[in-house]
């Protein structure tokens, strides 16, 4: 086994940028060299609340971007390094504090975390999903997978059309792009598992990645498995560390050898392959033979 | 400045410093390498080890409280015979001190344990956790029945034989944690581990459900660093000649050295490994300051400071 997390590093980073996107936050740091190592699918571990917050765990968030260069236009990027970007939900204590600092404001962060989307050697057509601000990190993954002479189609779902996330110049890294909410807000009246067999069957999907909620992750993972399609989802599992120490982040893995094990989704994922993780025992213990 | 002595003894294991991982926090040390050198500090204790691998509680197995987190992870490892093949040999390595955790379901499980342990060169001590709050059976917790936590270290004490140092961790989730202490004093424990987690509960006001899926845990982080200072003060006051290996909520060398004022002869770190992987190391080198500053030219001296008349 390599080295776990043999990039990641803790410092201090710079927030270079907070903007207000609808009902998310982006939000740019300024990680220096540390780009190099960063790959669509990664995470970054952000310690909130200042000093003195009760809130003793760090947030974990995907990286959604990442770019070589500094961001000239921020008085704070300083001249060298790049940065990474995050879009944030501002939903708990945490992730409203973060969406409440300002430019220039020192972050204490570790990264880059965990598993990177697999990358074929060969241009292939890519479906990738996202529900709700789970979209952000496919965009920085269909940058990636078009330099490499792919076809990349995307499907983006959400309860209500507030919550899909859709920046425009990402619109411009996909070959197409088709969107399903679930009250009929905004594109299609469903869900984004609705169109997926019959695109599999008629486009000729050769891999699909996701992220986004655990039910779409799992429905998308039937619907693969029966195609036999590879999968690639980034889950999200509540975690304490994202180091790989706590052991609360665990899904029931299939081995390709029979067994299922409880394997850490901060360090095996959170990119994993769809049709190892055994859905329907989330939640449970599986029982050893 | 160098003539300050830093190194501490938990019976006859010494130690060049006093911080240590704090058991389940830290795993076997190889997720934490890549932040600092594991031979950096005191030891690693690595996490309870039980006979057979176990896959543990089901999620969510983790709640974050006010200035804490409840977790219920329930032993989750891969057993004793994979341990010993896999991460020993690898800590070892490492040039890393090692305090092996065991966890057994029976006082013959721990004796067993102890006995895959005895013939193993490279162990600076063995602590016997007998107060992991997420097992099954409440009745498991052997730190809570002074008749029982007896019995497990008598036999372990048995099989060890007189050579590797047993370190006993105990729950503060009891009446009398001085009582308990006794006990396993006087079957054959050379030093003690305070505080294991403390037992808790958090309840989803939307689901309106416990919202851990093994519905308690254990709480841990600076939320309970009191109940910790005020465990390690009773009993260093009642068994003044055992060394304490402390813990609870230590996030500073400031807290570090309020556990060794309290009679604490090493500090270990847990919860606030999960906020800062360099938090052990970083807690080391201000605790180390603060003695200096505070006058101390030992470790040793400011041991149960806060006990003098």
């Amino acid at each position: 086994m390599s080295p776990i997390n043999r990039h990641a590093k803790s410092l201090s980073a710079t927030l270079v940028s907070n903007k207000r996107i609808g009902q998310y936050h982006q939000i740019l740091l300024n990680i220096g060299d540390l780009v190099t190592h960063c790959r669509p699918g990664n995470f970054v571990a952000i310690s909130v609340g200042g000093e003195n917050s009760s809130l003793i765990l760090r947030r974990a968030f995907a990286i959604s971007r990442i770019s070589r260069q500094s961001n000239s236009g921020s008085t704070y990027s300083g001249n060298h390094g790049g940065t990474i970007e995050l879009i944030i939900a501002p939903q708990g204590g945490g992730s409203r504090w973060l969406c409440a600092q300002a430019e220039g404001v020192e972050l204490d962060i570790v990264a880059p975390l965990g598993s990177a989307f697999g990358i074929p050697t060969e241009p292939v057509h890519a479906l990738l999903i996202g529900g709700g601000y789970g979209s952000a990190p496919l965009f920085g993954l269909a940058e990636l997978l078009k330099s490499r002479g792919c076809r990349v189609d995307m499907i983006l779902g959400a309860s209500s059309a507030g919550k899909i996330y859709a920046p425009t110049e990402g619109k411009r890294s996909v070959n197409s792009l088709k969107i399903y909410t679930e009250d009929g807000s905004a594109g299609f009246l469903g869900k984004v598992t609705d169109p997926l067999s019959e695109l599999i069957r008629v486009d000729g999907i050769d891999v699909i990645y996701s992220c986004g909620p655990m039910g779409m992750l799992s429905a998308i993972s039937s619907i693969a498995r029966e195609a036999r399609i590879v999968h690639q989802c980034a889950v999200e599992e509540s975690m304490a560390c994202g180091i790989g120490v706590c052991m609360t982040c665990v899904l029931p893995i299939e081995n390709s050898d029979g067994p299922v094990s409880m394997l850490r989704s901060c360090i095996e994922g959170p990119v994993m392959d769809g049709a190892d993780v055994r859905w329907d025992l989330v939640g449970k213990v599986p029982n050893r033979a | 400045m160098t003539s300050f002595d830093y190194s501490t003894t938990l019976g006859p294991a010494w130690f060049p410093t006093p911080l240590f991982t704090a058991s389940g926090c830290a795993s076997s040390g190889r997720e934490l390498a890549q932040f600092f050198p594991l031979r950096a500090i005191g030891a690693v204790v690595t996490k309870s080890i039980m006979l057979k691998a176990r896959d543990g509680r089901p999620t969510p197995r983790m709640a974050e409280t006010p200035s804490g987190m409840l977790n219920s992870i329930g032993l989750q490892g891969p057993g004793i015979d994979a341990f010993l093949e896999n991460d020993i040999p690898w800590l070892i390595s490492q040039n890393a001190r090692i305090i092996v955790s065991i966890a057994g379901e029976n006082v013959e499980e721990y004796s067993i344990l102890a006995r895959k342990l005895r013939s193993l060169s490279g162990i600076a001590a063995v602590e016997v956790n007998i107060s992991c709050p997420n097992v099954e059976n409440r009745g498991l917790v052997f730190a809570c029945d002074p008749e029982a936590a007896k019995a497990v270290v008598e036999g372990v004490r048995r099989t060890l034989g007189g050579e590797l140092p047993i370190i006993v961790k105990l729950s503060p989730d009891v009446t009398d944690i001085a009582e308990i202490a006794r006990e396993v004093v006087s079957a054959g424990a050379d030093a003690l581990s305070l505080i294991n987690t403390v037992l808790g509960m958090v309840i989803s006001t939307e689901t309106m459900r416990p919202h851990l899926a093994g519905k308690t845990g254990g709480l841990s982080g600076p939320a309970i660093r009191p109940i910790a200072v005020r465990a390690i003060y009773q009993v260093h006051q009642a068994l003044p000649r055992i060394p304490i290996l402390g813990m609870g909520g230590v996030r500073s060398g400031r807290d570090a050295l309020e556990l060794i004022l309290a009679g604490a002869s090493g500090v270990s770190v847990g919860t606030a490994i999960f906020s800062d992987p360099k938090a052990v190391i970083d807690i080391q080198n201000e605790l180390h300051g603060l003695l200096i500053a505070k006058g101390f030219s030992s470790l040793r001296e400011a041991i149960g400071y806060a006990h003098r008349p």
